[in-house]
């Protein structure tokens, strides 16, 4: 009765070799990117037209996400703060990793007092609430996009630096790195040429989680009135101008570009965790 | 004399160990000589090698002297330690797999020494890393450089290690259990490499000394002139290698040799009593003590210091020495 041929019954689990979220989330940030940089071509409308005549019109075949207060197509402007929205990230994100993988490859090479503290400082930033810091630096400094990239890097640095700092002690003590030191290779050589790019597979996973998390912290911004101001156009401070329609009945101004957010930091992270883990694999 | 390590202690920080990791390690290399250190795992083999590029373990303090063409090591200023390490000596490591960036290509790895340590054009360092894979014996040279050390095999590696090592013509070569990790037949090529390349070298005048580091010891009588035999941290015999693999002295030397078996030798290896002592255990008296089966109540408390074997009694290298109490009383007896 009991008798089972040993695998027979056993159901063979397949790996699927493609998996399809991570396609679906990869193909339509390919489209927002292309969409970003061909914006001119392919908005029905220039971003800024007035026409208060349309004023919060619905979907109708002229205006396909209706407009805003002062009738602005909506399609159009989405279309067009696709590029601040992805560049700011951008920036955002080159700045905390240059200041974060120096901090953590340079403390776990060096150890000692070194690492100490900038272990230290980094946990005392890491401490500190992250959009109150921006804040503090934004009131110091005004506000403004700018500042807002500036001040938001400076939040994400020791992050990178625990995540490199820690990657940077296993790799560091691999054989090949001695093998580098016995040669006479000198410290910052083998860290810039060799141990860096042999982590970079996993800190570029790592960015691309971080990135939709920097394009929300920066929409947040705009919204908050710190980031991009008027008249340029930026997902964030979309929201923001929109929620007055929203009192009068009008969804779409608010929801196209909350919409356009939500879905494009979703998509980042499915694909941010699947490159993580497929360039950081084996470790 | 190429390198001459005197008196080398090396101590890790009070607590992390009971007993010193070296303690009054002397060892000679010359010019053209190849030398044997052999012992079991933990014996500090490799930390002598290490010493001699002063890569001592962390929070670790030397005392004594590592002299490489009568300069110490030890006292090296960092810049005079790089060039020391990049163009004085170079060493051989047991996994050639682990001992290379993997997603490097293998022209890199001979190029770099090439355009860093010797100022070659890149175009000059392609052209002679070609050769010098050519001279280890790689075929298709050009080809093996654009490819990555995951398509190559351990043993083709660890020729292009080799070929790495001497690509900035050392003089002193450190060869770490270069062969442990290959295969027998590969094995016996890579030494016969490395022999020829002696060879070669000292016929055109510029002598290469290596220090060859193996747990194998009938290996090292073979391939070397002269063994060290080192336990616990200690050298407890040097001999030449031929009168050391014919007439071991030390009770530990004589332990490793019976253990290995050999051809038309029926009788069973027998392995050493006991285990290596490890770093938590502090020693006093002769270290190989808990294990020798010759041991006596005077063991407990003699002070390993070197007796010279034969000749004059003068320790000179070509008679060697060991480091057991009995051997003492027998010399004392004679004179």
């Amino acid at each position: 009765m009991t008798t089972v041929t040993a695998g027979a019954l056993i159901p063979v689990r397949v790996r699927a070799r493609r998996p399809v979220p991570v396609m679906i989330a990869g193909g339509f940030l390919a489209l927002v990117v292309v969409a970003a940089v061909c914006a001119p071509l392919i908005a029905p409308h220039a971003p800024d037209a007035v026409d208060l005549s349309a004023s919060l019109a619905g979907t109708t075949s002229q205006h396909p996400l209706g407009t805003d207060a002062s009738g602005q197509d909506l399609l159009s402007r989405v279309l067009y703060g696709a590029r601040s929205s992805l560049l700011a990230p951008l920036a955002l994100l080159a700045l905390a990793a240059l200041l974060g993988v120096t901090m953590g490859t340079v403390a776990a090479w060096r150890g000692g007092w070194v690492d100490t503290l900038l272990s230290r400082v980094t946990d005392v930033m890491y401490a500190f609430p992250g959009l109150l810091f921006v804040v503090l630096v934004i009131a110091v400094f005004g506000d403004g996009l700018t500042t807002s990239i500036f001040a938001l890097g400076l939040a994400y640095a020791p992050t990178i630096a625990r995540y490199t700092r820690s990657l940077a002690l296993a790799e560091r003590s691999k054989p090949y790195i001695d093998a580098y030191r016995v040669q006479g290779m000198s410290g910052t050589r083998i860290c810039v040429r060799h141990l860096v790019p042999n982590l970079a597979g996993a800190i570029v996973g790592y960015l691309v989680v971080l990135f939709g998390e920097g394009l929300m912290s920066l929409a947040t911004l705009s919204y908050l009135g710190f980031g991009a101001g008027s008249p340029s156009i930026d997902w964030g401070l979309m929201v923001q101008e929109g929620q007055d329609a929203v009192v009068q009945g009008a969804l779409l101004p608010a929801l196209v570009p909350g919409t356009a957010i939500a879905v494009v930091v979703v998509a980042f992270n499915i694909v941010g965790v699947r490159v993580s883990d497929r360039l950081g694999k084996g470790r | 004399m190429l390198l001459d390590i005197e008196d080398l202690t090396i101590e890790l920080p009070a607590g992390a160990a009971a007993r010193p990791m070296l303690a009054e390690v002397s060892l000679r290399v010359g010019r053209g000589e190849v030398v044997g250190l052999v012992g079991e795992s933990g014996s500090g083999k490799s930390t002598t090698a290490r010493a001699v590029l002063r890569m001592l373990p962390e929070g670790a303090r030397a005392s004594g002297s590592v002299r490489v063409d009568g300069e110490d090591v030890l006292a090296m200023d960092p810049a005079r330690l790089r060039r020391h390490r990049s163009r004085t000596v170079s060493m051989i490591f047991q996994d050639p797999r682990s001992a290379m960036n993997p997603v490097r290509r293998i022209g890199d790895f001979l190029t770099d020494p090439l355009t860093r340590v010797l100022g070659l054009s890149r175009r000059d360092a392609v052209v002679k890393a070609a050769e010098l894979l050519a001279s280890v014996g790689l075929s298709d040279p050009e080809r093996r450089m654009r490819q990555r050390p995951h398509e190559l095999s351990g043993g083709m590696l660890q020729r292009v290690v080799i070929a790495a090592a001497l690509s900035t013509d050392p003089d002193l070569l450190l060869a770490d259990e270069a062969t442990s990790a290959l295969d027998a037949t590969t094995q016996a090529e890579v030494l016969a490499l490395l022999r020829s390349i002696q060879e070669e070298r000292r016929r055109a005048g510029s002598g290469i000394g290596t220090l060859f580091i193996t747990h194998d010891l009938p290996l090292a009588a073979a391939y070397c002139d002269r063994v060290y035999v080192m336990y616990a941290g200690r050298v407890v015999e040097q001999q030449p290698a031929r009168g050391l693999f014919a007439d071991p002295k030390h009770p530990y030397t004589r332990g490793l040799l019976e253990c290995s078996p050999s051809l038309g030798d029926d009788r069973e290896p027998r392995p050493i009593p006991g285990r290596p002592p490890s770093l938590s255990d502090a020693l006093t008296g002769c270290p190989f003590l808990p294990r020798c089966a010759r041991a006596e109540a005077e063991c407990e408390t003699w002070a390993p210091v070197a007796v010279p074997l034969g000749g004059d009694g003068d320790g000179s290298e070509r008679y060697g020495f060991a480091a057991c109490r009995r051997l003492e009383l027998v010399s004392r007896s004679s004179a």
